[in-house]
């Protein structure tokens, strides 16, 4: 099958979800249509309530190879983590 | 047996049987995946609706009929479908045609199934309605995308109007057993859908730019009475080979 339509990311809504999660991608013509798709792809076994779409080419990445400088440095600042606070007895659900 | 309710429930469930089976033909053949997703969700949504219709119309009649006794051991002459859903799929342009066509029909009549007195039926359309007003959404769009897409695209849909249009008009004529079940309220008074239908059709035509045929071409019609184009021979042959060949077969 040959498909010149264009990319599109599809985003899904669980029904306990709060946030859209990236769940793949598909091509359609038009937004509506790449609704439908998502819809009928990405929706068969009740896993979403709620579906985003953006065309992939809007989407800018970050570059793998300065994944090293990207990322590495955060790897000995431990105690950017919230664990070394002493939180009150009265502060409940952290 | 109420025997007019029986031919009813069958002539409901050989609709929605018999379009979901053409339509399930384009199972791995769509014109791109995502398409061939979708139109397998249709006729997956079109068998599951017959089944409830069946599995009441085998209560009705009683045993040793099952749903499956009702699907694979009747003949050609025994369906009550309508003839649009058992004419050959042809390209993409043609079946969405005939989608949109029946589908809209489909969704009236439904709309107004919910108000049976029968309340098997009546529960059936309820439950069904929803996937029915997402066939209509699906394939009316793809109707003005054709109509209204490229020179190649109007061509071909122009092309399966003329086909597909004299397989309307059987919608709304009135069965035997239809007359029998309006008296006491469990059939659906086809023309007051038709309207509503005609509406429907012109609008997305309109948006599609294609112009809305004649009032006076020729129709076909029958399959409510059981007489049917070639086409649903070779459609059973498929569906009950097995069957057929190897009675009381199960997998």
């Amino acid at each position: 099958m040959i498909n010149n339509e264009p990319l599109w990311e599809v985003f899904i809504r669980s029904k306990q979800g709060l946030d859209h999660k990236h769940v793949g991608s598909l091509h359609a013509a038009d937004a509506q249509m790449a609704i439908e798709n998502a819809r009928d792809v990405y929706t068969r076994r009740m896993e979403g309530v709620s579906i985003w779409v953006v065309e992939s080419k809007y989407i800018h990445a970050s570059n793998p190879d300065e994944a090293a400088s990207l990322y590495d440095p955060a790897n000995d600042k431990i105690y950017r983590h919230p664990t070394f606070y002493n939180l009150p007895d009265e502060l409940k659900y952290m | 047996m109420d025997y007019p309710l029986f031919e009813y429930t069958m002539h409901l469930a050989d609709d929605s049987l018999i379009m979901g089976h053409r339509l399930s033909e384009w199972t791995g053949h769509g014109p791109m995946l995502e398409q061939d997703i979708a139109i397998s969700n249709i006729a997956l949504d079109l068998i599951g609706q017959s089944r409830n219709f069946f599995q009441y119309a085998a209560a009705l009649k009683g045993s040793p009929a099952t749903e499956d006794t009702l699907v694979y051991l009747r003949d050609a002459h025994e369906f009550r479908n309508l003839l649009i859903t058992e004419i050959p799929n042809g390209d993409w342009s043609k079946t969405i045609l005939k989608l949109f066509l029946f589908s809209s029909y489909h969704y009236f009549l439904y709309q107004k199934l919910i108000y049976s007195y029968d309340k098997q039926l009546a529960a059936i359309a309820e439950k069904s309605l929803k996937e029915l007003s997402y066939h209509v959404r699906w394939s009316s769009e793809w109707v003005v995308r054709l109509g209204d897409g490229t020179k190649e695209s109007n061509r071909r849909i122009t092309l399966a109007l003329e086909e597909v249009w004299p397989y309307t008009g059987e919608m709304f004529v009135i069965a035997d057993f239809e007359k029998d079940c309006r008296y006491k309220n469990i059939s659906v008074d086809l023309p007051e859908i038709q309207e509503d239908w005609q509406e429907k059709v012109k609008g997305v035509f309109e948006e599609a730019t294609l112009s809305y045929p004649d009032k006076n071409i020729w129709m076909h019609q029958g399959g409510k009475t059981g007489i049917h184009t070639e086409h649903l021979g070779y459609i059973l042959a498929e569906m009950q080979f097995l069957q057929r060949a190897y009675p009381g077969c199960e997998w």
